[in-house]
């Protein structure tokens, strides 16, 4: 299955964003990804799907190199990612952090900063103007100065969102961006990451929402362990393939996809 | 560092505590010279510059573990140099900077065995930093007992790194303490940004290509160095309370890590230099104890005092919440029912508002009559003129409020939070609120 879908990037002459092969992570004896080929073309917003235990994050992080990796190479716009840290960004889950830390929101958007700034430089003027922009296009403008201990679930999402935005980078990782938010921030999220798209880049979203798959992404990759498929949401996120994902659990969704 | 941030005026506030305390802080010397008849002699001042100095720097250290909930990772450092100030005393002698650099060594050796039981078994990490503590102190006390055994008088005063003993240091030490005190400091400097980072998202941090590993290893080996300079003030099984309380005290006052990490500075230099001066001043008390009395009387004070976080100060403003919800729900409760009753001003029964909301309701009616909002007469309540228009005001911007949350999306108006309690109109442009008031002429229109 792979195969045919690397064929149809060739076809298409768009460049790859990234290209995983033979990723494999394990943790224990067990792997949580196993074998994993992966090729994203530039310019895609790509859903990642699948059970929970099904190795998403896993594979993210991976990817980033946050996790060693028991083998398989990455690459970046054709580039390890030594080479391409700068070319991108990351949204971890929102839980992964304390919000109680002792800093204020616009503090936190000024860290997406620090890697460009490197070693022992401190952010100034400047920073605190991108941050601020960044914060304007997610709006929480007005919430610069507040302390992040104060802030509401989407809020937090959304400073994360725009702690990855003053990064500018070319290729975006976001970890269930939308886990526990409501309606109206879930919203303005994937308005944010349409923008994003349409400026040429690239973003891989770890979704559960199977509902909305085909609503927000141009490409899909279906992940158990292994991927089970990968490509343009219309040929990839098939009944025939969800199954082989999810098992028989998603017949409630045969239904609504039959029709289509 | 404060650069980076917008100046807020609780920053100022912050910053202004912060000045005083150390005016206050300096004072203290002339008046324990005038009021208290205490006399600085050398020895005391030695104690004193030395006490203060461990303080700031473990107070900057100890900051940063109280905020990667590493507390107890101090204790069980500190608690693991002891066999390393045997080791040393047996090899090398009675020389501070050997006994230290012993010390340093056996704490780190602690912290590799806490990461080599967490990496390779199933323990968790309280039980594993527990197997540390325990296993490297009872070493640490059976080679003192060796070494106490010995016929060399040399070893008398060893026993002193257990508890502390501020009496012995001397100015070499001093000395010494703050020569590698500069250089801990200085390193924290230097890696404040990526310690501020690794701090709060380390895998933020991996991602964009800061060496994690490599900073967490800085960060504790700085943490190592402190609790072993530490130890001949405060001993091994209190050093941990130098380390972690200035810190604790300090993050109830503020709500910037720079701020916070310069507090704790401050609260540490008192808590240390006070802490020796006592205990030197009599030789039977050990210092340990002494310092962490007066850094929990900080913490203490800091948990109930300070503004924001503390006790008396969130109990207060829940009392002036629960006096403003009265007034304001009371004054709804008057005008609404004067309303369907008649006039804004027709009376309203005493029965009726006493029985919508009792208790609330006497704090309510007692606060808007001396606001003089409301007059009572013989059969009830009415609204004076001044009342009724708050009453309109609060009604208004209620029903914008209202509004904003119907129609914000479709008139892509900013997005706030949203607080009844605020006007809205101090909160939008006026051309936004215009679009509000329209919305809501409509909507009383189509009603």
């Amino acid at each position: 299955m792979p195969e045919r879908f690397q064929d149809l990037h060739a076809a298409g002459g768009a460049s790859l964003a990234l290209a995983v092969d033979d990723l494999t992570v394990a943790y224990d004896e067990k792997p949580a990804i196993w074998d994993i080929d992966l090729n994203v073309p530039e310019g895609v917003l790509m859903g990642v799907v699948g059970p929970n235990g099904a190795g998403k994050s896993t594979l993210i992080k991976a990817v980033l190199n946050l996790i060693p990796r028991a083998a398989g190479t990455v690459s970046f716009y054709g580039k390890p990612y030594e080479r391409a840290r700068s070319l991108v960004g990351y949204v971890p889950q929102r839980g992964s952090v304390d919000w109680d830390f002792p800093t204020s929101v616009l503090d936190v958007v000024m860290m997406g900063l620090y890697g460009k700034l490197g070693w022992f430089r401190r952010p100034g003027k400047r920073e605190r103007e991108s941050a601020q922009y960044a914060l304007e296009q997610v709006g929480l403008a007005d919430l610069g100065d507040r302390q992040i201990s104060q802030l509401s679930g989407g809020q937090q999402q959304r400073t994360f969102l725009a702690r990855a935005l003053v990064q500018d980078a070319q290729i975006y990782f976001m970890d269930e961006p939308f886990a526990a938010v409501d309606a109206v921030t879930e919203n303005a999220i994937v308005g944010i990451l349409q923008a994003l798209n349409r400026r040429g880049k690239t973003v891989l979203v770890v979704h559960h929402d199977l509902q909305t798959v085909e609503q927000y992404f141009n490409w899909v990759t279906l992940l158990n362990v292994e991927v089970i498929a990968s490509g343009p949401t219309a040929e990839a996120f098939t009944p025939d393939n969800l199954r082989r994902t999810y098992g028989g659990r998603v017949s409630f969704l045969h239904a609504a996809n039959g029709d289509v | 560092m404060a650069r980076a941030q917008a100046v807020t005026a609780v920053d100022r506030r912050v910053w202004l505590m912060i000045g005083a305390i150390v005016v206050a802080g300096l004072l203290i010397i002339p008046i324990s010279q005038q009021v208290l008849g205490l006399r600085l002699t050398y020895t005391v001042r030695v104690v004193a510059l030395g006490g203060s100095i461990l303080g700031v720097i473990s107070g900057v250290l100890g900051c940063f573990a109280v905020l990667r909930g590493e507390s107890l990772v101090g204790d069980a450092l500190s608690h693991a140099a002891l066999p390393g100030v045997a080791v040393a005393f047996l090899l090398a002698g009675r020389e501070l900077s050997w006994l230290l650099i012993g010390a340093g060594i056996a704490s780190w050796l602690g912290l590799r065995m806490v990461a080599a039981i967490l990496q390779t078994t199933r323990i968790k990490q309280d039980a594993a930093l527990g197997i540390a503590l325990a296993s490297w102190f009872a070493a640490g006390i059976a080679l003192l007992a060796y070494i106490q055994s010995l016929p060399d008088a040399s070893q008398a005063g060893l026993d002193h790194f257990i508890f502390g003993q501020a009496a012995a240091i001397i100015e070499r030490d001093v000395r010494l303490v703050s020569g590698v005190g500069l250089a801990v400091l200085l390193a924290v400097a230097l890696f404040w940004k990526e310690f501020k980072l690794v701090t709060f998202d380390a895998e933020f941090a991996g991602a964009n290509g800061f060496r994690t590993g490599m900073i967490n290893t800085v960060l504790s080996t700085l943490i190592v160095v402190t609790i072993v300079l530490g130890l001949q003030l405060a001993g091994v099984i209190l050093m941990v309370g130098m380390l972690i309380a200035p810190g604790i005290a300090a993050r109830q006052w503020t709500q910037s890590l720079d701020q916070m990490v310069i507090l704790a500075a401050i609260f540490g230099a008192f808590a240390g230099g006070v802490g020796a001066v006592i205990s030197a001043l009599d030789n039977d008390i050990p210092t340990g104890p002494m310092i962490i009395v007066v850094a929990f009387a900080l913490v203490l004070l800091s948990i109930t005092l300070a503004p924001g976080r503390g006790l008396v100060w969130s109990r207060l403003s829940q009392r002036a919440n629960r006096r403003r919800f009265a007034a304001q729900n009371t004054l709804r409760d008057l005008y609404r029912y004067a309303l369907r009753h008649g006039d804004a001003d027709s009376l309203v029964p005493d029965d009726f508002i006493r029985g919508v909301a009792d208790r609330s309701a006497e704090l309510g009616l007692r606060q808007l009559r001396a606001q003089g909002h409301v007059a009572l007469s013989k059969k009830g309540w009415r609204l004076t003129e001044s009342g009724i228009k708050r009453a309109r005001r609060i009604d208004h911007n209620d029903q914008l409020w209202d509004m904003y949350r119907l129609h914000a999306h479709a008139l892509d108006l900013p997005v706030l939070q949203e607080d009844r309690q605020a006007p809205v109109a101090s909160l939008l442009p006026a051309a936004a609120i215009a679009r509000l008031e329209r919305k809501l002429r409509e909507a009383e229109g189509g009603a």
